[in-house]
């Protein structure tokens, strides 16, 4: 294949144009509208009044496409109003995109380190459960004055999730077992020791029987912005965005983790300590993910609950592939698939479509970003056929 | 034999006989000697093996707690010592002595916790029945995680299929009232998801385990959003489906202990004897298997033989796509009859566990999986008679013992050579 391509090497006028019509930014744009366009259709199709108008489609079509068009709008419109500007709260519901999107870029940082270093980190969930669980416990279970708890607090939380990819990373390195089928017994591990904790005297609130912890001090919570549920966990978010690049254009470990990534056998053979490597790359991913879990238990919801990962561990794959596993592109399409969960909100309120559709829309966009000849072959672009690389470009470069 | 004939330097980082198996044999051996033993209670644990309506009634076995540990820990105990005989003679301990060795621990195990509860009679014949009916789903979702990987291709997807299967024949025997046709239903919707999987990762050549993960949670969108928007809206027009009738054999149902587990079954449950006999005779036995072993093992030997290897495993993912949607149909018209959000619960995750703890074999898959439906209804038992094990430490059993499997300190789990890597022509 790379010798294909270096016989019918173009100009770079060409490359150039080429980059723009079939690079991964202009498919990665033609994969969302493609997924809004489906899932906009999937929530037409259930809509009462377009089964209706469907009944009496050949008398008179047009009412029919009329309701197609505004239910598949509406809802759209109104995940627009609640995740950044309604006329009535101007431009605050996109501080909750913000809020919302915090653990997801931590945790999407996590997957998309690991998988630079390629290794497929499915495990965020577990990691954001035990980072949580640590960090929580700091919070509500310790006494100590005012900065210095939030520190620890988010100290606890990245070395739980550490410790939780750590363990995987040892395990990886030391018996060559696969990451993916580790990761996923460590996240129902994880998920039910903290079930089990949260069945405990130690972690739950004095007088319930709710597994439910007490509330974190005031000390041991993220300042948040008043009138929102903005928390400075988001600029955590940013600052962990900032590390990540820095770690992985700059830093030795960085280049030795992109250079595991790309070929483990040639790293070995440059001096490059795979095991360690490995090890590292687990342990740092979870500790992103720990960030994920402090976020959410020091920002967010301020108790610790059974429930405090919800389903971020799985959202934070997606938003890594989607991010292309880069820093800057998971911080964005953190923020992306924040907006839809802060929207979907709204939403489910406004016009009565399930907040599932979010699901629907986000993995279908991941999806078509991984097959960029299927989202060419829908728009026609595919005039010469030309075989792609295999995606495991989506996971590597 | 063979690890003392190398000469050392072949193998430079490792020892020739790994220290896994005697240090694991040794801790357990330890723990029941001790911890089940030692300071277990001494009542004594009753097992019923007859249930009301069987031909004839077999005795209760009664273990009495501390002594029947102490003489099972000391048997463990020089297991163990003999495992660290057999390492220094330079020689792997047998596979029977694990396997052996495994199934003490379960019992004494069970003699411990059912001696330290509040009530301590259990049914081992119902509980037995029940470990084979929660392990159904399993089966056939780790049957199609073989049937897939075998071909070279990995199956995260197996939770999507099996949630698939589970909401189409909930909503189709609805509509149609007719539980059967429900059933076809749901290995179509198992084949679909199969599909996307195929199309993805054969055709389009995307990673096979990011597009598992995706349809994942794809599937769980979907079907999510139409229980709400449609099932939930008129749940007696879709989603009534009606149960599968319970099948009795006469007379061989009765028989104790294995009348129920083989002979009171539902539809589906037959369907899983003869889906796990199938599998092991297609992949073993036949002409057909031997070729889809050899394009998970070798696609590239297999191409140069004539073997298509991506239209094989395009078959082959979609055939485990309609066993597992097939399997996903015991959610709805058998366990209960209506579909509800994220009714498969991971069990998908606990199939694929399955199939690695029983090493690609769909025989040991098989087992894997009735021991985790086992791990699943004894937690269930447990709870009921009051043990002091918290029922979320037995809930993880399945995902440990997997963890302990592919690190290799239970045996050694190896997957098909190719499996993962997309095959092309070059």
């Amino acid at each position: 294949m790379s010798e294909n391509k270096r016989v019918a090497a173009p100009k770079a006028q060409n490359d150039l144009f080429r980059k723009i019509t079939q690079g991964p930014g202009l498919v990665s744009v033609l994969g969302v509208i493609v997924a809004l366009v489906i899932g906009g259709l999937l929530i037409a199709v259930t809509d009462r009044r377009v089964i209706e108008t469907a009944g009496y489609f050949f008398a008179r079509p047009g009412d029919f496409l009329s309701a197609v068009w505004k239910a598949g709008t509406q809802s759209y419109v109104a995940l627009f109003n609640g995740s950044i500007y309604n006329s009535a709260q101007g431009f605050s519901p996109f501080l909750e995109t913000l809020t919302v999107s915090t653990p997801l870029i931590c945790a999407g940082l996590g997957v998309a380190l690991a998988f630079r270093a390629g290794l497929f980190n499915i495990g965020a969930q577990g990691q954001i459960i035990i980072g949580a669980t640590m960090a929580g416990y700091v919070g509500f279970a310790w006494n100590l004055p005012i900065v210095l708890h939030l520190l620890l607090v988010i100290v606890f939380g990245l070395i739980g999730g550490a410790l939780w990819g750590g363990l995987v990373g040892l395990l990886k390195a030391r018996t060559g077992a696969h990451e993916v089928i580790l990761t996923i017994m460590f996240n129902y591990v994880a998920l039910y020791l903290l079930d089990f904790l949260m069945n405990t005297e130690m972690f739950r609130r004095p007088g319930s029987t709710n597994p439910i912890s007490p509330v974190l001090g005031s000390s041991a919570v993220f300042p948040s912005l008043p009138g929102s549920r903005l928390h400075l966990g988001f600029v955590m978010a940013i600052a962990l965005t900032i590390f990540v690049a820095w770690l992985l254009k700059r830093s030795t470990l960085g280049f030795e983790l992109r250079a595991v990534g790309h070929n483990p056998a040639a790293a070995q053979t440059a001096g490059v300590n795979v095991a360690r490597a490995t090890i590292l790359a687990m342990a740092i991913a979870g500790a992103l993910a720990g960030a994920a879990g402090v976020a959410q238990v020091a920002g967010t919801e301020k108790v610790l609950t059974a429930g405090i990962a919800g389903s971020l561990g799985f959202d934070a794959i997606t938003v890594a592939l989607l991010g292309r596993s880069t820093p800057w592109g998971t911080f964005f399409a953190g923020l992306l698939f924040g907006a839809f969960r802060a929207g979907a909100v709204n939403m489910q309120i406004s016009t009565g479509t399930p907040i599932d559709i979010v699901l629907v829309v986000q993995s279908l966009i991941v999806l078509f970003i991984a097959a960029p000849p299927l989202v060419k072959a829908i728009f026609g672009l595919n005039k010469k056929k030309r075989k792609t690389r295999s995606a495991t470009t989506m996971a590597g470069a | 034999m063979t690890a003392q004939t190398l000469p050392t330097s072949v193998l430079p980082t490792r020892p020739a006989v790994p220290l896994k198996t005697p240090v694991f044999l040794t801790v357990i051996a330890v723990i029941v000697l001790v911890c089940f033993g030692l300071l277990g209670s001494s009542a004594a644990a009753n097992f019923r093996l007859s249930t009301a309506g069987d031909a004839f009634v077999l005795p209760t076995l009664v273990f009495p707690g501390k002594a029947s540990n102490l003489v099972i820990g000391v048997l463990l105990v020089l297991a163990a010592g003999y495992s660290w005989y057999r390492r220094k003679q330079g020689l792997v301990t047998q596979r029977w002595i694990v396997i052996v060795f495994a199934a003490l621990f379960v019992l004494s195990f069970l003699i411990w916790v059912v001696s330290g509860a509040n009530v301590t009679t259990i049914s081992l014949a119902a509980l037995l029945a029940g470990a084979v009916v929660l392990a159904v789903p399993l089966v056939f979702g780790s049957l199609s995680g073989v049937l897939c990987e075998r071909s070279g291709v990995v199956n995260i997807a197996i939770e999507g299929q099996l949630l698939a299967g589970a909401f189409t024949a909930a909503i189709v025997a609805s509509m149609t009232g007719n539980p059967f046709v429900g059933l076809v239903a749901a290995g179509l919707a198992g084949a679909l998801v199969s599909l996307v999987l195929a199309v993805f990762s054969i055709k389009y050549l995307v990673n096979q385990i990011i597009v598992g993960v995706v349809l994942n949670v794809l599937v769980s969108g979907i079907t999510g959003f139409l229980f709400t928007t449609v099932m939930q809206r008129d749940p007696d027009l879709f989603n009534s489906p009606g149960r599968l009738p319970i099948i009795e054999i006469p007379g061989l149902s009765s028989i104790p202990v294995i009348g129920p587990i083989l002979f009171k079954q539902s539809v589906v449950g037959y369907l899983m004897y003869l889906a796990v006999f199938l599998v092991w005779f297609g992949l073993y036995k036949t002409r057909w298997g031997l070729r889809v072993r050899a394009v998970g093992e070798h696609p590239k030997a297999a191409d140069t033989l004539g073997i298509k290897v991506n239209v094989m495993r395009f078959w082959n993912v979609t055939l485990g796509g309609i066993v597992a949607g097939i399997g996903g149909s015991f959610f709805t018209l058998v366990a209960i009859d209506s579909f509800t959000k994220e009714i498969s619960g991971g069990r998908g995750f606990i199939a694929l566990a399955a199939v690695i703890f029983g090493r690609w074999n769909p025989i040991g898959a098989f087992m894997a999986a009735l021991l985790f439906g086992f791990a699943d209804n004894l937690q269930v038992t447990l709870t009921i008679i009051g043990t002091p094990v918290p029922s979320q430490f037995m809930a993880m059993m399945p995902y440990l013992v997997t963890i302990f499997a592919v690190a290799g300190l239970v045996g050694r789990s190896r997957g098909p050579a190719a499996v993962g890597e997309p095959y092309t022509k070059e």
